[in-house]
């Protein structure tokens, strides 16, 4: 099955050529395409949300309750839980990710076949799909939690666990492309000079660095926020604030997966584009930072 | 060859509904099922049905989308079909009776399966007609090895307000109460609350889960769960509580002694013409009947 006329897919190259001549077109339209894609998704979101945003009393979005059948639609629990297991997942994955880069940069040198190994092992996962990680700990994780530690198993600190392992290998990634130039600029002079590997990474390609750190984390939670479902699948999905580490919690994505399968039209459904709509200032919010922290130094 | 995630995306599912659709259940053993029976239609030996007449000659596609519970007899009767008449194709797919409302009242399926009856509104607003079918009834579930085996409506009440929170309470052994629920406007929760709690409402600090299936995980692999899934979906993996004495079973459901129950719905938008008209017709036949028993629900016949 293909899309393409025939004789493109040859030389595929044709399409896309740059050289002006013929379907040189075809780039320009398909950003265009894309920008009013998301333009419009933006738009759509925010006329739709607005009927819930300008709810007032018990049936705003912005309460503490959600029980759709007294009519009370509040949204901040979920609000909470999706900032709760995002921050925690970050305390969580965060230092690993630091570390992981630290070694490949700094000590993992030394070991090339090793360094080579763990470069591929995290290229690897960040193509793992959630939906794998979230099963596994069903069957895994979460009896050892429920075991081990107490509650129900499907709580802040299984999910958590796990969002850790999928936003690692992204924050490895942005470290790591962050800091390779400065120690490579480093090296040589540094290591004349009798600083180890180790010094010089820590003592000024960090310490120089605090943007790509911020950016990693920034990136790191972001991806967190946004996704479905290792919450869905592990969090427990209680409609109640977080209480702590062993309590259930829902969080947006969650709260919008399981109410899209069920709800047509009415104040319910409305007050899923008021999730919608804060996710969405959540993630511009988010994009905005990095640009902001990331963007006038490269 | 069309791969099973095109089929299902034909319908108009989203690429989430299709994961749920993949999760909720037995997983993957769904999937591998449905890519035999939907598409390929098993081989085994088959006598000529005349309830099968109507599709002689017939092509087109119906297209079925809605209830999870409603999955194994729309299943079914799709490849009785499809072995008959392999011109006529019927896709089916899950989602929820939400989904079924909307999926059918937008024109983008033919039939939209409910565990529910329709709300007034619904109707008025897409101009549903409704057609039910089978009786299915929601039993309360626990562990295997919970010694528990009987509850009261009142303590059932008590349970999932969170007002008894230990098993020490209802004589079994000590240990937290864990409550799992259905996901809102999920009709399985819609009967247990309306059947079996009276109207009650369930705790908030229940977990929540989507689906029968993931029910089911949940209970058979925690000591001291207490949830609810359809009569049908009753196995060793979890272990049926009686409740004001009535024990959950199909035939105590069909015979009115069990009143945790549930009618499921097939919708069609306006009356239903020609293919779709052929496929519920076959549901409220015999062997319609037959595949409805066989799925662990009661045939109502038309009504």
């Amino acid at each position: 099955m293909s899309f393409l006329p025939a004789g493109t897919q040859r030389y595929p190259h044709r399409l896309f050529a740059g050289n002006g001549e013929g379907a040189g077109w075809l780039l320009p339209l398909a950003a265009g395409i894309a920008m009013a894609g998301v333009l419009f998704m933006v738009l759509m979101i925010v006329v739709s949300a607005l009927p819930a945003l300008g709810q007032s009393g018990g049936g705003s979005p912005f309460t503490l309750e959600w029980q759709p059948y007294q009519g009370r639609f509040g949204i901040l629990p979920m609000l909470a839980g999706s900032l709760a297991l995002a921050l925690f997942a970050i305390m969580l994955g965060f230092p690993v990710a630091f570390g992981v880069c630290a070694w490949l940069l700094a000590v993992g040198e030394g070991r090339r076949l090793l360094a080579c190994g763990l470069r591929g092992v995290i290229r690897f996962m960040t193509a793992i799909p959630t939906v794998v990680y979230g099963f596994a700990a069903v069957f895994l994780l979460a009896p050892l939690i429920r075991e081990g530690v107490g509650g129900t198993g499907m709580c802040l600190l299984t999910a958590g666990l796990v969002l850790a392992l999928l936003i690692v290998p992204t924050m490895v990634l942005v470290l790591e492309a962050g800091f390779l130039p400065r120690m490579e600029a480093l090296c040589p002079g540094g290591l004349a000079l009798g600083f180890s590997r180790l010094e010089l990474f820590t003592l000024f390609v960090v310490r120089g660095g605090r943007s790509v750190l911020v950016n990693a984390a920034l990136l790191g939670f972001g991806r967190a926020v946004g996704d479905t479902l290792i919450g869905l699948m592990l969090a427990g999905n209680s409609p109640q604030f977080p209480g702590g580490l062993l309590e259930s919690l829902r969080t947006l994505t969650a709260h919008m997966a399981m109410a899209t399968a069920n709800e047509v039209g009415g104040a319910a459904h409305l007050s899923l584009f008021a999730a919608g709509f804060l996710l969405l200032v959540l993630n511009i919010g988010i994009s905005l930072a990095v640009r902001r922290i990331g963007g006038p130094k490269r | 060859m069309p791969s099973a995630a095109v089929d299902l995306q034909r319908t108009g599912m989203t690429d989430l509904a299709i994961i749920f659709y993949f999760f909720q259940e037995d997983g993957m053993k769904r999937l591998g099922l449905l890519v035999l029976s939907v598409l390929f239609a098993a081989s085994a030996s088959y006598a000529e049905d005349p309830a099968l007449a109507p599709f002689n000659g017939a092509s087109g596609t119906v297209a079925i989308a809605g209830g999870t519970a409603h999955i194994p007899v729309m299943k079914g009767a799709a490849q009785n079909i499809m072995k008959y008449n392999a011109k006529v194709r019927v896709t089916v797919a899950g989602g929820g009776s939400g989904v079924g409302v909307q999926k059918v009242g937008e024109g983008l399926v033919q039939i939209g399966n409910t565990g529910r009856a329709l709300k007034p509104g619904e109707i008025e607003k897409y101009g549903l007609v409704t057609h039910p079918f089978a009786i299915d009834g929601v039993a309360v579930v626990v562990h295997p090895e919970n010694p528990v085996t009987a509850l009261s409506k009142a303590q059932l009440k008590d349970v999932f307000a969170g007002k008894i929170t230990d098993w020490s309470q209802l004589g079994g052994k000590a240990g937290t109460i864990a409550l799992y629920v259905r996901e809102d406007g999920s009709g399985t929760r819609e009967t247990f609350e309306e059947r079996a709690l009276d109207k009650g409402t369930s705790s908030p600090a229940a977990n929540v889960v989507n689906s029968n299936g993931a029910m089911k995980t949940a209970v058979a692999q925690d000591k001291n769960a207490i949830g609810y899934v359809g009569i049908g979906h009753l196995d060793n993996s979890t272990k049926g509580v009686s409740i004001d004495g009535m024990v959950p079973s199909q035939k105590n459901a069909a015979d009115g002694s069990y009143t945790v129950t549930r009618l499921l719905y097939m919708n069609t938008k306006g009356q239903p013409e020609g293919l779709t008209k052929a496929f519920i017709d076959y549901i409220y036949s015999p062997s319609g009947s037959e595949i409805i028993r066989k799925s662990g629900y009661i045939p109502t016949g038309r009504k």
